[in-house]
């Protein structure tokens, strides 16, 4: 699903944030990005994401070569994949519901099916009752299962999050992990950056570990569920 | 662990059978191509809708680019029909063109008379009339006021005249002077006149006024497509987080570009309608005096409006301009908004 082949990113005035990194993930695994702040893991989805462009080697993302991607050709990219942003990234002049229908709306679903999918990603997330509210009447924990729903509710193949757990308490943090590992067991791709350790060391999942722009484990054997 | 069932069975609901059984990534979900025109066309509807709802959401502040769009359009809009009006008058003017045939010194009333019914029968000529030198003398001298000065004269200085008002059908300027050419030529006649010249002179200050209209209105449109896009420059700027997370979600350029090409379009639309309003109301106001001023004039003039296919043509114009004025800014500013 996603493959890595020596990717460097160096960026304007010198900073190399990415040296030769190397990796694959097949679809339907998960795992966890780590590494401490700085170490490169935000340029890492940046590349998936077609945020930013790898400066040497090819980033392959659902057979897709993402170094020889058209600039027309990104939002296609962009449309399957999911992704879960620290900030959330929701839009607070309007619902909860129509948060979660952009995705659906962008891609050019039918009103019958955008209400059928949005209901179903928000009662995925425990959030069907708040599908009229504002996100900014949310807690922290409420709105980042909103933009949980939104990354999921156009079914993508792969799904990425940058530190989804970042300002949450344990007990929080651990149920969207949950909801994570559910998604990877209907054969979803997911790729998880985080820095807290602890959570991830409870999970059976194998780690991409960044330092200083360069991998240094990507190895163990994934013995998840299933 | 129950509640682990319970979410595995919402799972179940999220994922269709048939995205259980294939695991292709979004191509699993395309969505048919009358689906997808169905969808696309409610979404333009709902932008087109949701725009406008943006703008009346703020009156105050919309009104006031409205206004300012209205009186651009409206100073050329006027300009226009003044210039349309003064036509329909001087057209009615030229069929009124006359010829005076100042008859030579020694012809006598009677040959005069003659000489007026040959006129009279000729192609082209609707009337004519004759004008003995002693009835001029008695009109120039209740008109002038030179009463005093004409009895120290020995003799009437004045000629016979002979007017001769062309036929409606040939009020074209090139026929009337050819009527003039040939009735100089008779011999009895002294000079033929014909009082074009200041018709002319009047066409070609139209024509002048014509083309200066012309100029100010491309420039005032230029200053429409600058107000316009200045405004959806801010608009956009104001929308700025919505831009970046519909790009980041796989939105288009096109697709974020629509809802600021709609309000460009509301804003031009706007102000044409309200540069319409105020034409009219111009017009109304000025209704009554030229009522009264051509009835001092004894014409039944009556004041060119703005026709249906003029109003519409304003209104498509205004949008166009609108539409135009966002496009030329919208691409440059949205290319600058990027995911970072």
């Amino acid at each position: 699903m996603i493959q890595f082949d020596q990717v460097s990113k160096r960026y304007e005035g010198g900073h190399e944030a990415l040296t030769d990194v190397s990796f694959h993930i097949p679809r339907g695994e998960m795992r966890f990005l780590t590494g401490h702040s700085g170490a490169g893991k935000s340029t890492l989805l940046k590349l998936i994401m077609v945020m930013e462009r790898a400066s040497t080697g090819q980033v392959i993302v659902g057979g897709r070569n993402l170094s020889k991607l058209a600039v027309r050709h990104i939002p296609e990219v962009r449309r399957e994949v999911g992704v879960v942003f620290q900030n959330h990234q929701l839009l607070f002049d309007r619902s909860v519901y129509d948060n979660v229908a952009l995705p659906l709306i962008i891609a050019g679903y039918g009103h019958r099916d955008v209400g059928r999918r949005v209901r179903a990603a928000l009662d995925k997330v425990g959030l069907l009752d708040k599908e009229r509210k504002n996100p900014v009447t949310l807690s922290g924990g409420e709105q980042q299962r909103v933009g949980i729903a939104r990354a999921v509710v156009n079914k993508p193949a792969l799904l990425l999050a940058d530190e989804p757990t970042g300002n949450l308490d344990p007990q929080l943090s651990a149920e969207i992990m949950h909801l994570f590992e559910q998604f990877k067991q209907v054969g979803v791709t997911v790729l998880i950056a985080s820095h807290d350790l602890a959570l991830i060391a409870r999970m059976p999942y194998r780690l991409l570990t960044l330092r200083n722009g360069r991998l240094v484990t990507a190895g163990g054997a994934d013995n998840g569920p299933e | 662990m129950a509640q682990n069932k319970l979410n595995k069975r919402r799972l179940g609901q999220l994922q269709s059978p048939a995205a259980r059984k294939d695991v292709k990534g979004a191509r699993r979900h395309k969505t048919g191509l009358r689906d997808r025109l169905a969808s696309y066309r409610s979404h333009h509807r709902q932008v087109a809708l949701d725009s406008l709802q943006r703008l009346l959401r703020r009156p105050a502040a919309s009104l006031l680019t409205s206004l300012v769009i209205a009186i651009a359009l409206a100073l050329p809009t006027s300009l226009y029909i003044g210039l349309n009006n003064i036509e329909a008058v001087s057209s009615g003017w030229e069929g009124a063109a006359r010829i005076s045939l100042f008859l030579k010194p020694h012809v006598s009333a009677s040959q005069a008379e003659n000489l007026r019914r040959s006129i009279a029968a000729r192609d082209g000529v609707q009337s004519t009339e004759y004008i003995s030198p002693e009835a001029a003398l008695a009109e120039f001298r209740a008109s002038s006021g030179f009463g005093d000065v004409l009895d120290q004269l020995d003799s009437n200085p004045l000629p016979g005249l002979i007017v001769v008002t062309p036929r409606e059908a040939n009020i074209s300027a090139a026929a009337v002077t050819e009527l003039q050419e040939a009735l100089a030529k008779l011999p009895e006649v002294e000079l033929a006149k014909l009082d074009m010249a200041w018709l002319q002179r009047l066409n070609q200050i139209t024509e002048l006024g014509r083309r200066l209209t012309l100029a100010l209105a491309g420039m005032l449109a230029v200053g429409v497509l600058l107000i316009i896009g200045n405004t959806i420059k801010l608009a956009i700027e104001s929308r700025r987080s919505e831009i970046l997370v519909v790009k980041l979600v796989g939105g288009t350029n096109a697709f974020v570009r629509r809802p600021f090409l709609y309000t460009g379009f509301w804003y031009g639309l706007s102000g044409g309608l309200a540069a319409w309003v105020l034409v009219q109301s111009g017009l109304l106001w000025l209704r009554a005096p030229i009522a009264e001023l051509s009835v001092s004039y004894q014409s039944d003039f009556q004041l060119l409006g703005l026709g249906v296919l003029d109003s519409l043509l304003l209104w498509l114009f205004a949008g166009g301009l609108g539409l135009l004025g966002a496009w030329l800014v919208v691409g440059r500013e949205l290319r600058a908004i990027e995911p970072q």
